[in-house]
């Protein structure tokens, strides 16, 4: 029951201190889960994100499910998305409420614009760690900068990359062995 | 009803939608008209608003439309809806990768999208500093015919500052978000 609650508790505040959505979620799991749980090494991690990345849905759902389940099993995965899910449902039904009352306010704009600039710091820090870990053929390099270009410059969804990525990769293990 | 048919809609919005929030955005758009729950300009202060509460974007739509809707049992049906494939497919792949964790096959798959995401993960540092920072488009013309005038010093101080706090220091990413916030509620609006 403890393990449960601390999957809840440590999602919860995920869920509550991350604005932007799952890819600015990303580092603040990876810096609870890895970091200061232990609940998983680097490498698991990264495939924790990989997963939660090829797959459809919501990305924070996706990586709440997948660190959950690896912990704790079927209840593990169900506490931990539970506690990412709580804090936007109980605030965006306070929000719709709230601002009707408050309308647009220039500090709430001023806010939200340096968390955006924060959050790419953050973001940023997480994708080069990442890449760190990852990076290690040629191909590899090749094959982050094609996604990156990919849905930066060209309007791709993340589908088509990890797509190709998977394709490509099964391809070089083919022609390795 | 109206509670099965949102949990129906923003099912089939969560087993169809690849990328996460930003990307399934559009998709809730094309159905939340079809099925007239909400006009455009109700879209756009959804748009607004799940940007800037906190959580997963694409949750944070759903509850609004539901609640919108059909009150608060609307915003759990609509919520449920897009949870429910995320959580079940993860499962599945999970059970998936344990069977087969010795094959060749899907190691090698996994080896080409590891690199892969981490281009993603790149990118939306990109796409999400480029709106705080520069207000339009890098790659646009606007941008490089008077890039000073576009340029936003303050967020960006705060981009290399983050940066700093939590490459060099190993600050934890709450306490930097709140530092942040604080700071831009007073400078930056």
């Amino acid at each position: 029951m403890k393990e449960y609650l601390g999957l809840f508790a440590a999602f919860f505040k995920i869920g509550l201190f991350t604005i932007g959505g799952g890819m600015a979620m990303l580092p603040l799991i990876q810096h609870t889960v890895v970091d200061r749980k232990k609940w998983m090494t680097e490498g698991e991690m990264t495939d924790c994100i990989a997963v939660s990345q090829a797959l459809p849905g919501v990305i924070a759902i996706n990586a709440a499910t997948y660190i959950g389940k690896k912990r704790k099993g079927l209840g593990g995965a169900f506490s931990a998305s539970l506690g990412v899910v709580m804090p936007s449902f109980i605030i965006i039904i306070l929000a719709v409420a709230l601002l009707e009352v408050l309308g647009p306010n220039r500090y709430v704009e001023g806010a939200f614009t340096a968390v955006k600039a924060s959050s790419a710091g953050l973001i940023l820090y997480a994708g080069i760690r990442l890449s760190r870990q990852v990076i290690r053929r040629k191909l590899d390099g090749f094959l982050a900068l094609g996604s990156l270009i990919a849905v930066t410059f060209l309007n791709l969804t993340a589908f088509w990359p990890i797509l190709a990525a998977g394709i490509i990769g099964f391809a070089a293990g083919r022609i390795k062995k | 009803m109206t509670y099965i048919h949102l949990y129906l809609i923003f099912f089939v919005i969560g087993l169809f939608g690849f990328g996460g929030g930003y990307a399934i955005l559009p998709l809730i758009f094309q159905y939340v008209q079809e099925f007239g729950y909400m006009s455009a300009g109700e879209f756009s202060n959804l748009v607004a608003l799940s940007q800037i509460t906190p959580g997963p974007v694409a949750v944070n739509a759903a509850t609004y439309v539901g609640f919108n809707t059909a009150g608060i049992p609307g915003a759990i049906a609509a919520t449920l809806g897009i949870t429910t494939p995320s959580f079940v497919l993860v499962l599945v792949v999970i059970r998936f990768m344990e069977a087969y964790q010795h094959s060749r096959g899907l190691n090698s798959v996994l080896e080409g999208i590891r690199p892969a995401t981490a281009g993603l993960i790149l990118s939306a540092a990109i796409l999400i500093a480029q709106t705080a920072i520069v207000d339009v488009s890098l790659i646009s013309e606007a941008f490089w015919k008077n890039p000073a005038a576009n340029f936003n010093l303050l967020p960006f101080l705060i981009f290399l500052g983050t940066i700093l706090l939590i490459g060099k220091f190993r600050m934890n990413p709450i306490l930097i978000t709140i530092v942040m916030g604080t700071i831009g509620a007073f400078l930056c609006g």
